[in-house]
């Protein structure tokens, strides 16, 4: 299989052999010390697959690999392998979402062979928002194992090619880069550190984290990861984007669990508007976008200076477009290639 | 306890509709100390539905009684006695006690009057809260005495999730996050370490999901009939 395979040693020296876990670009990049960018994709509440490969190409050369998130909020959606394999047919890289909520570990093994089958080479392994904030909130929820014990399962699966039950998987484990997520903002703090340390020991080998706004709260928590080193066995991805407008700055600060907006951020979206006529809603809008895609510019330059940090997740949630100005302008682009 | 709360008036004379003569059963265990079918809820009810009907212009009797344990055979035995003058029963006990009657009087029709909602206990007047789900393998030496798995609305083994906030569940800002009380705990007693450890995922067939459950205790048992 091509993901575990090294490069034909040559005949006179031979070439360091170089092993794989799933041959994923990201893990490539990683591999090569690249500071990685993945951005994120949402599918539609719909079948229409030319939703998927437009904001596909909104991507394409400005990341190194794609999210695809699995029923976002507990809202049901086109499915995120589905969307993975038309990924997978564009020659973009997805990273398929699976979260603890609508599976149980039977259904999630069986998807995860699946995603692989159809050239899936990374997955994310979430908890899941709740399903009484989506809508269906009169589903019956599964969390049948937790995000941690699906990480562990993931890797016995793919470096054991076993089943979470013992047995044996023929023809070996799926070849996938195993995600989980973090969210360095929500209670309580020192907890945080902890269940990153419970995930890189569970296997991880990436990280995408909750967006990032409060600097100084994530750079109190790289700090405690590097001093646990951590940041050596799982790498870290900030998660970012770009605010769309001041009502979305205050919303996120007020409403949303596990999310620290700093009141200067939202200070710095509602001055954006300053001198700007209240009928003109278009120019608003444009104000608003593009100091929300400046202010997602500097936090990224910010955050390159943060040691133990190996890349960020762009979160243009809705407005894939944003995504290529914020790799231009924080100077990542272009994308290398990973020289294996 | 048990804690149950009366189903709303409407549904009750919607279940009752054509029946004229009823008999009210409360219980004298877990739903009268968390007064949903006590002796006093079962006098409240049945008023109630008398009222109801009367209104309706179709009359109908309701004859009251509460027994001290409604999930045990032998105390709702005596009800036999006269039960044929009833064409149905509205139980003000659990889901257990209405089961326990339907058992014993297969020929009666059975009807729930209460909604059974969970194991719990009062955490103030007139506040219930549920503290276990009975999923047959505890876990509370491991997270301090707080239950994961009816206290977290994800039932997760190991930690918050990211929706943790200010102390609060993602779910509801009234709702205390299980994994908040959790680590503060095992904090408290010197233990917050033992929350690194990684637990395994659980094996729930010892939940409902391993199918109805029932414990022999074969010490217990009689011996069959013919050997004593
Ligand atoms: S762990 Fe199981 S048995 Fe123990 S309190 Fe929770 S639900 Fe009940
Ligand atoms: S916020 Fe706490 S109690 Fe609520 S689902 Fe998450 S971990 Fe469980």
């Amino acid at each position: 299989m091509d993901q575990i395979s090294a490069p034909a040693p040559a005949a006179q020296a031979p070439a360091p052999v170089r092993r794989f876990k799933s041959g994923s670009n990201l893990e490539r990049m990683l591999a090569a010390g690249h500071f990685a960018v993945t951005a994120e994709i949402g599918p539609p509440k719909s079948h229409d697959a030319e939703v998927i490969r437009r904001k596909a190409a909104l991507l394409e050369g400005c990341v190194d690999a794609a999210n695809i998130t699995d029923n976002q909020t507990a809202v049901v959606r086109l499915s995120s392998i589905a969307s993975g394999a038309i990924l997978v047919g564009q020659g973009l890289e997805p990273v398929v979402q699976m979260t603890c909520r609508d599976r149980n570990r039977l259904a999630m093994q069986s998807d995860l062979l699946g995603a692989a089958a159809l050239g899936i080479r990374n997955v994310l392994c979430l908890t899941g928002d709740h399903q009484s904030h989506g809508n269906h909130p009169g589903a019956k929820n599964v969390h049948d194992i937790d995000s941690i014990q699906m990480v562990r399962m993931v890797k016995e699966m793919r470096d054991e090619g076993l089943f979470q039950c013992g047995e044996e998987i023929s023809g070996g484990g799926p070849p996938l880069l195993i995600g989980a997520a973090a969210n360095p903002f929500a209670d309580p703090f020192e907890l945080r550190v902890h269940r990153l340390a419970k995930k890189a020991a569970a296997g991880a080998d990436f990280i995408q984290t909750q967006l990032v706004f409060d600097m100084s709260r994530f750079r109190e928590y790289m700090k405690r990861v590097v001093d646990l080193g951590l940041h050596e066995k799982v790498a870290i991805l900030a998660g970012v984007g770009p605010l769309k407008s001041a009502g979305m700055a205050r919303h996120m600060r007020d409403k949303v669990p596990g999310m620290v907006v700093p009141d200067g951020t939202v200070a710095r979206m509602e001055a954006a508007v300053d001198g700007v006529a209240a009928e003109d809603k278009q120019a608003r809008r444009e104000a608003w976008r593009a100091e929300g895609i400046r202010i997602c510019i500097e936090q990224i330059r910010e955050l390159r200076e943060i040691e133990g940090l190996r890349g960020v997740h762009i979160m243009a949630i809705e407005w894939e477009e944003a995504v290529r100005p914020i790799v231009e302008g924080a100077g990542l682009f272009p994308r290398p290639a990973p020289e294996v | 306890m048990i804690v149950a709360k009366q189903k709303p008036l409407s549904e009750l004379t919607a279940m009752l509709d054509g029946y004229r003569n009823v008999l009210a059963v409360g219980c004298g265990t877990c739903v009268t100390v968390c007064f949903a079918g006590g002796v006093k809820e079962v006098g409240i009810l049945a008023s109630a539905l008398r009222m109801a009907r009367r209104l309706d212009g179709e009359p109908m009797s309701v004859a009251e009684t509460t027994v001290q344990r409604q999930c045990e055979a032998e105390y709702i035995a005596p009800l036999a006695e006269g039960l044929d003058e009833f064409d149905a029963v509205l139980s003000l006990g659990c889901g257990v006690g209405v089961q326990t009657l339907a058992e014993r009087f297969p020929g009666k029709r059975v009807l729930p009057a209460l909604d059974t909602a969970f194991m719990g206990l009062p955490t103030e007047q007139g506040v219930w809260e549920e503290r276990c789900q009975g999923c047959g393998h505890c876990v509370l030496d491991i997270t301090g005495g707080i239950c994961p798995v009816s206290r977290c609305a994800k039932q997760l083994m190991n930690g918050p999730c990211g929706g943790s906030q200010g102390g609060m569940c993602e779910v509801d800002t009234d709702t205390p996050c299980a994994w908040q009380l959790i680590w503060e705990r095992l904090a408290g007693q010197g233990l917050a370490d033992r929350l690194l450890e990684i637990q395994p995922p659980r094996d729930w067939s010892t939940s409902r999901d391993g199918g109805p459950r029932r414990i022999v205790r074969d010490d217990l048992r009689l011996p069959p009939a013919e050997d004593v």
